[in-house]
């Protein structure tokens, strides 16, 4: 089973990576842009085929390891297939 | 004192900091390697700068969940000294054995400079051989020393004293909230910073300012 966990910082939390971004797009003629925010996504294929199960195996894996929550989010997203 | 380095691939100041440890000490400092398991009896026990895992995922993270961590939490837990230096920072802190994170410098650039370290308390283990207030030199180098917490976390860390070292004098080199250079568990007994004291403690470094830090946990384990 296929998965993707998108890990996004926190409002509040400044994300100087996404501020440089913002000025390069500005810089290359890009106008009205009002912010950008970078973030991760981690695409994982799991041996697991049951959608409940394979949900909560990832929660973990988010929790434990792939988004440190004191700063980031994330959200799990399964392939349905 | 007895104390070990642990060294993960990528860790690259544990020369300087078993170094610093001896001279200061007279005792030579134990390395220890990240995928054992087991610590031997220590008093304390360093996690050394450097780009552990080449700074993957984020700066510590890899490096918190290896192998003998768990037995360094055993050990913090039980009062044992622990001190982060710089990526040894990033890691307490990945590892939960600290709060907050060490995002990247609010400017994006690496620093490798001097800067200015202000004790913002005196009466604790890392730094009881400092008077309150003391300004003292140490040299930073890091991309990720940008100190974040929450609002309520900073405010129980300024108000139980545990915020340890901070960057004096206008010389904040990563946007640090507060100027937090250095901070403290609940307990007091795992110390993290940013800045390398290891490599501050002889007159070749041009100053002896960091020798300090090392005699206080001396005194505080004796």
């Amino acid at each position: 089973m296929k998965a993707r966990i998108k890990v996004t910082l926190k409002n509040g939390v400044l994300d100087p990576q996404g501020k440089a971004i913002e000025g390069a797009l500005g810089s290359l003629g890009f106008s009205g842009v009002a912010s950008v925010r970078q973030g991760k996504l981690f695409e994982v294929e799991l041996e697991e085929t049951d959608p409940a199960r394979a949900k909560a195996i990832l929660e973990e894996m988010s929790k434990k390891l792939l988004a440190n929550t004191v700063i980031e989010n994330y959200a799990v997203e399964l392939d349905e297939k | 004192m007895k104390s070990g380095v642990v060294v993960f691939p990528g860790s690259n100041r544990e020369r300087d900091m078993m170094r610093a440890l001896e001279k200061i000490t007279g005792i030579k400092s134990t390395p220890i390697w990240h995928a054992d398991t087991d610590l031997p009896d220590l008093d304390l026990i360093v996690l050394c700068g450097g780009f552990s895992y080449g700074d993957y995922l984020r700066t510590g993270a890899i490096a918190a969940r290896g192998r003998i961590m768990p037995a360094v939490a055993k050990a913090a837990e039980k009062g044992v000294r622990v001190l982060g230096v710089c990526n040894g920072f990033q890691i307490l802190c990945e590892a939960g054995l600290l709060p907050g994170v060490l995002m990247r410098n609010a400017n994006l650039k690496f620093v490798c400079r001097e800067v200015k370290l202000e004790v913002a308390n005196a009466d604790t283990d890392f730094t009881r051989k400092y008077a309150q207030g003391q300004i003292w030199r140490c040299p930073v180098a890091h991309g990720d020393g940008n100190y974040v917490t929450d609002a309520e976390t900073l405010k129980r860390l300024e108000g139980e004293g545990r915020v340890g070292l901070r960057y004096a004098e206008g010389t904040n080199p990563n946007g640090s909230l507060n100027d937090i250079a250095g901070v403290l568990n609940e307990r007091g007994n795992v110390f993290g910073m940013m800045p390398h004291p290891e490599n501050m403690i002889e007159p070749l470094n041009g100053a002896t300012d960091g020798r300090a830090l090392f005699e206080s946990i001396m005194e505080a384990v004796a």
